[in-house]
């Protein structure tokens, strides 16, 4: 299982990357949510994979049990979670302003190349 | 830090801080008459000041860092006094290139100054004689008298950084009379001469500054006699005898030194004498165009006789004490027992030489016809004339004295540069001797050249040919290269191409990764530690991968949301498989409403356009799909290591005894991690208020065109 997942990993971080290197703003926006995902996956992967065993505390008990699921990483990946929507939320906006404004989404138009001709 | 204001009087210090104050005196008398009436006269008094003070500060300090600082600000204070017509582009540019070579000669200062206090363990001047022997043994000292060198030669106009002086004749005459003949230039030959008991005395150290100091010698005498403006042609004649002065320290004996010291009170007399009479005419007659002057003594006499005076200082007419310093110059290389003969003629040369071009400067203004638009031409006043007829008096008044200055101020000098050297006499007559005959040769050399060399503006025009080769075309050339280096440089880094970016970061890191994966990384998976797969995992993960690719494919904008919207759930699940039901109900949450925005907003996008062709798609590909592998690789091998377990395991005990809660992760969240997750609240009220305001934003027909 933690193979697969490594791969799947692996295969997020291709992809995001991948889009990032697009011209186009959407890809460029997806492949950061792509990105994101396989971070927290990588997380989640290294704080170890426990099967059935969240880390809450049974009702009768004041401690956690003896096999229980990290709950720092969660925890981490929680706020990762929330944080990035708020990027990625105004990041599509952005996107959306974009458009209307320039009625493009491709990133070598909107780019304005400083006409800076070296009068110096 | 060992840096302080120590300052220290010795003979050297105190001949060069009585030029610096004695002419400075007069060019600020002269100064008041000169620039009368000039709309910023209190900013160049400033400027003179500011330079007065770095001036004499530099020459004072006994520690090489306020040395340094005062050296700098010398340099400083003469870009603002050669920009002083800032309304002039020649002036602007001149300051620009005197700035920029002495400035370079500064960083080299600073680099030998800190190898020397590194070195002898302390930045006091005075106390670095006594390791004298320790920096001329040590491993370094070649780079150390390299950058002293390079340090020497931009400020006191050595070949090849000679070339800003004259450029630097652009600034009002009382600025290059002070600045670039009296005191400034020679801040270089100060330096030389305040290290040799350190430094010198080694053959290398000899031999660089007697070749470089000969050479600039002649090379700019040389030039001088082309020169038609009169203050050009004091300029090189300006560089070529600080090239004699450099010549002199090489040559290195306590006769050369002597003579050196003389030259140095001898060449600030005459030049400053010679260049405030060349101010006068400039500011009278309009001109210093050599070929137009004439006749002028007709009409300003005590103007004339300062001319004569100085002119015969520099010629080394007797009696003046011009004479005394070229006939210890003669004797000191005379004296040589290597190439005796060769430094000899030289100096003569050189000499020859600079005597036609102190006739044209002293002499050839006054002399002859009075041409009838300089009829109306007076004598103006006073404060512009006595300062050079002062200078002119005192150079011969102190041949035909000379022991005024032996005891108090000759003497002293000679001995900080020389603690050993003999006991001097100066005396204007030594009897018929080689050195008399010399002088003579030098004399009639110099009236031959005179009568045969007429001005004329055709020498100018063929010198002109080589000014490709010279090194101020090279230096801009150099300059310009480089600029374009830069911006070649910069273009090709910061193209403002936010993919190119990316790609450049991830194939370095890629590059990093796999080198240290190839050494380090062992490739193997403990079986124990992988958890059995099951069906319904499976399925699940092999949705994830085919939404992955198929998001990566996909023409449409729409799919490509709804597959991320698959991923999005497909960890979601695998969150709940895993023991993480907070995780996934807020990816859950999080998703639906991130593909919910992306809709909204992307259904009225066109459809996507490939931008690119099949090889930059394969380039990208390869790079982002060796980035996951390597990705994958690390996350493997970090598996391997033991992880440290106490943070958790103290969570794990304290979450309902300390904070009443029963859920870890959400213990974690509120209550140890509080703050934290008030402040991302915080950011994410502040992305709402960001998105709520894009989207109700209505931009007028103006702002739209914008």
């Amino acid at each position: 299982m933690e193979i697969i997942l490594a791969i799947i990993v692996g295969l997020l971080y291709a992809s995001g990357i991948y889009l990032m290197l697009r011209r186009s703003l959407v890809k460029l926006v997806i492949g950061l949510v792509l990105l994101g995902n396989g971070v927290n996956l990588l997380i989640f992967l290294l704080g170890g994979l426990v099967k059935g065993k969240p880390p809450i505390i049974p009702p009768t008990d004041t401690v956690l049990g003896q096999i229980y699921a990290d709950p720092v990483p969660q925890a981490l990946i929680l706020t990762a979670i929330v944080i990035s929507f708020g990027l990625q939320s105004f990041a599509i906006v952005l996107i959306k302003r974009t458009y209307i404004v320039l009625d493009t989404d491709d990133l070598d138009q909107i780019h304005s190349a400083e006409e800076d001709e070296d009068d110096y | 830090m060992g840096i302080n204001f120590d300052f220290l009087v010795d003979g050297l210090s105190l001949l060069f801080a009585l030029m610096i104050t004695g002419i400075g005196a007069l060019v600020f008398l002269y100064t008041s008459a000169y620039m009368q009436g000039d709309r910023y006269l209190d900013r160049f008094y400033g400027y003179l000041c500011l330079f007065m003070g770095a001036m004499l500060g530099m020459v004072l300090s006994d520690n090489i860092f306020t040395l340094f600082v005062f050296w700098e600000l010398t340099s400083i204070s003469s870009f603002f006094l050669i920009g002083y017509n800032n309304e002039s582009k020649a002036s602007r540019k001149s300051a620009l290139i005197s700035l920029t070579v002495t400035g370079l000669g500064g960083f080299f200062l600073l680099a030998a100054f800190a190898l020397i206090g590194n070195i002898t363990g302390t930045y006091s001047i005075n106390e670095m004689i006594g390791s004298a022997a320790v920096l001329k043994a040590h491993e370094l000292y070649l780079l150390i008298i390299i950058f002293l060198f390079i340090a020497a030669f931009s400020k006191s106009a050595q070949f090849p950084l000679h070339f800003w002086l004259p450029g630097a004749m652009k600034a009002p005459t009382p600025v290059s009379t002070y600045l670039h003949s009296a005191t400034m230039v020679k801040a270089g030959i100060y330096l030389l001469a305040r290290f040799t008991p350190v430094l010198g005395g080694v053959l290398v150290w000899n031999n660089t500054l007697t070749i470089v100091g000969g050479f600039t010698m002649v090379y700019a005498a040389f030039h001088s006699i082309f020169k038609k403006d009169l203050k050009e042609i004091l300029a090189f004649s300006t560089i070529s005898a600080l090239g004699m002065l450099v010549f002199l320290l090489g040559l290195g004996t306590s006769e050369a030194l002597l003579a050196a010291t003389v030259y140095i009170v001898v060449h600030a007399l005459y030049k400053a004498g010679l260049f405030l009479v060349t101010g006068i005419i400039d500011h009278e007659t309009g001109t210093r165009k050599i070929f137009k002057l004439s006749g002028l003594r007709k009409v300003m006499m005590p103007v004339a006789i300062a001319g004569l005076l100085a002119m015969i200082s520099n010629a080394g007419i007797p009696p003046s004490f011009g004479f005394i310093g070229k006939d210890l110059i003669y004797e000191s290389a005379l004296q040589l027992n290597m190439n005796a003969t060769v430094l000899t003629a030289v100096a003569v040369l050189a000499n020859t030489l600079l005597l036609y071009a102190s006739i044209l400067v002293g002499i050839k203004p006054f002399a002859g016809p009075l041409p009838d638009t300089y009829k109306e031409v007076h004598l103006p006043d006073w404060r512009l004339w006595v300062p050079p007829l002062f200078l002119g008096a005192v150079g011969i008044i102190l041949g035909l004295f000379p022991v005024i200055v032996e005891g108090g101020i000759i003497t002293p000098a000679l001995l900080s540069m020389h603690p050993t050297a003999p006991k001097i006499h100066l005396k204007l007559w030594h009897g018929f001797n080689l050195v008399l005959g010399l002088s003579a040769v030098t004399i009639m050399g110099g009236l031959l050249l005179y009568f045969s060399l007429k001005p004329s503006i055709r020498h100018e025009v063929w010198l002109a040919k080589f000014n490709k080769l010279s090194p101020q075309n090279l230096a801009i050339y150099l300059s310009r290269k480089f600029r374009d280096f830069a911006g070649l440089w910069t273009r090709l880094l910061q193209n403002g191409y936010v993919r190119i970016y990316v790609l450049v970061i991830i194939s370095f890191l890629t590059a990093l990764l796999a080198y240290q994966s190839f050494t380090q990384v062992r490739f193997y998976v403990d079986p124990a530690k992988i958890s059995p797969l099951t069906s319904a995992e499976m399925v699940v993960m092999l949705i994830l991968i085919t939404a992955i690719l198929y998001l990566v494919y996909t023409p449409s904008r729409l799919a490509a949301v709804a597959a991320m919207g698959v991923i999005g759930y497909c960890i979601c699940l695998i969150f709940v498989f895993y023991s993480a039901p907070d995780l996934a109900m807020t990816q859950f949450a999080v998703d639906t409403l991130t593909v919910i925005l992306f809709v909204l907003v992307l259904y009225r996008l066109p459809k996507y356009i490939t931008y690119s062709n099949w090889l930059i798609r394969l380039r990208d590909g390869l790079v982002a799909l060796f980035f996951g592998l390597l990705i994958t690789i690390l996350g493997l091998e970090v598996l391997n290591e033991p992880t440290s377990k106490e943070t958790t395991q103290f969570f794990a005990e304290n979450s309902y005894t300390l904070a009443k809660g029963k859920n870890v992760v959400n213990v974690i969240l509120v209550d140890y991690r509080g703050i934290d997750t008030m402040v991302e609240i915080t950011v994410l009220t502040i992305a709402a208020l960001g998105v709520f305001a894009l989207l109700k934003l209505q931009l007028n027909k103006y702002d739209q065109e914008l």
